[in-house]
């Protein structure tokens, strides 16, 4: 029994030691709402992550006013009215690869894996778990990307009836990210 | 077994640990950019006028405005002109975004058959963050051109020159909390020609104006000119007005009661002629629809894609 959990922590200790971690600052989140009446797509080029790789843990961070919509109009009502980023300015995701192992990530090979953690926007948050890919690149960076549907009830983002069916019920997202390897400062 | 638990338990725990952990560091990395991040305040109005004034909102860059201000009677007409509903005053107007801080606009009004060219600056916008600014503060001119026909026998009296008028203003605002915002107005109004001799030129005038969130459409809104120049003063009444704006998908519709029959203000801060005290009021109304008309938020994304595929 000693030498099994001796075994364990020195295994435990060998990952921290071997951590890598990858970063963004320019995460590319869209997401696209469609209806009848009207599609919708709004654009984020600044969402910032973290990526560890000894861990597979993966954190997300972005500002809801950087999402960039065609009609300004559009985007100061997605501001002040849904997802009131006055009051809570950031969409964050604190989760991990399912069942991760550092070999996963093997240069030129797509993978498939599985993403959970929670979500936390406008004040709510939930646990998700999707789909992704992961691939690591010849040049050392590391892309993932992933395609999900969210339904912006679920974090009590209440649509205004004289709007209601401009905006769909479950919208789909659209994660790409490029991660740089995190430089030990 | 017992060990086995104790050690499951606590490396699980490390691996929430670790997420916040590396929430943190994210937080650290991106610090430098967050400082340098300023929030503008939006939203200090929800349309281009308070309800009869201009307020520091300008349509966006590359956005076009219509309005369409009605002004039914006076309600105390009784009930053979409909309390009112018989009479109107409209004006249609187009305001113009050309970039983030100036607006134009033009427009024409049925009383004195006025045409209104106006443009208007934001000089300070109210911002937190990396700069800390407490107000938002806009310069607002007004050119007035009236087209009654002159008097037969006295046209040569009449010329563009004299049918001229300019409306000045400072908009100095604030919005104190989501649900409250607060404008002040200094106006200055010259008047090229005026009826009398004792007629001022130029007309002084202090105004306010407010909005008040209700819900997160509508808004209770409020108006007042307090008019300093004493002969006009004298002759004339202090523009009172209350409303609603109703915002939905693209419009605003802005319902008022007001005891100016004007839409502009070279003729509301110093032609108002009734009062609330003998029931002189209008109800009206403004409807305000915008259209993109140049995508800058297109060439937005294509800048910042290129930012992105560079690092």
């Amino acid at each position: 029994m000693k030498k099994l959990f001796f075994f364990a922590a020195l295994v435990g200790l060998l990952q921290t030691v071997n951590a890598q971690k990858y970063i963004t600052r320019t995460g590319y989140i869209r997401f696209f709402s469609t209806t009848s009446v009207e599609d919708i797509e709004a654009k984020n080029y600044q969402f910032t992550s973290i990526l560890d790789a000894a861990t597979g843990e993966l954190v997300f961070k972005g500002l809801m006013k950087s999402f960039q919509f065609p009609k300004a109009l559009m985007q100061e009502h997605f501001n002040e009215k849904y997802v009131e980023s006055d009051k809570y300015p950031n969409a964050e995701f604190k989760g991990k690869i399912k069942d991760f192992k550092s070999e996963i990530l093997k240069v030129g090979k797509v993978v498939e894996v599985m993403v959970e953690g929670d979500l936390t926007m406008h004040g709510v948050t939930k646990k998700v778990s999707e789909k992704g890919t992961v691939e690591l690149k010849a040049d050392g960076k590391v892309v993932a990307k992933s395609q999900f549907k969210v339904k912006p009830e679920d974090y009590s983002i209440k649509i205004p009836s004289l709007v209601r069916n401009s905006i769909a019920e479950v919208l789909d997202i659209f994660v790409d990210i490029e991660y740089s390897p995190l430089e030990k400062k | 077994m017992k060990y086995f638990l104790v050690f499951t338990i606590l490396f699980n725990s490390f691996g929430l640990i670790a997420q916040e952990d590396l929430m943190n560091l994210l937080n650290e990395e991106t610090a430098s950019e967050e400082k340098k991040k300023i929030v503008y305040t939006t939203a200090t109005f929800k349309s281009t006028r308070i309800i009869n004034s201009h307020s520091i909102e300008n349509p966006g860059k590359g956005v076009m405005q219509f309005i369409i201000h009605h002004r039914f009677g006076r309600i105390n007409s009784g009930w053979r002109e409909f309390f009112g509903l018989d009479n109107a005053n409209i004006r249609l107007g187009f305001e113009y975004g050309i970039n983030d801080w100036v607006a134009v606009g033009f427009g024409r009004s049925r009383n004195e058959k006025l045409y209104d060219l106006f443009a208007k600056a934001k000089v300070l916008r109210q911002s937190t963050g990396s700069l800390k600014m407490p107000l938002s503060l806009d310069v607002v001119s007004t050119v007035g051109i009236n087209t009654l026909k002159a008097i037969p026998g006295r046209e040569n009296e009449m010329n563009l020159v004299r049918r001229m008028s300019f409306a000045h203003q400072l908009l100095i605002a604030r919005k104190f909390h989501e649900y409250f915002s607060l404008q002040l107005m200094p106006t200055w109004v010259h008047r090229n020609l005026v009826p009398k001799r004792t007629d001022e030129n130029d007309v002084f005038a202090i105004g306010a104006g407010t909005a008040i969130k209700l819900t997160r459409s509508v808004r209770l809104t409020g108006e007042y000119h307090y008019v300093l120049s004493k002969e006009t003063a004298n002759q004339f009444y202090n523009p009172v007005s209350i409303g609603i704006d109703i915002e939905t998908g693209g419009h605003v519709f802005q319902l008022m009661l007001t005891n100016s029959i004007d839409m502009v203000d070279n003729l509301i801060v110093p032609k108002t002629a009734g009062t609330w005290r003998n029931g002189d009021i209008h109800f009206g109304f403004n409807v305000n629809r915008v259209f993109t008309i140049v995508d800058y938020q297109k060439r937005q994304q294509k800048k910042l894609l290129k930012a992105q595929q560079k690092g």
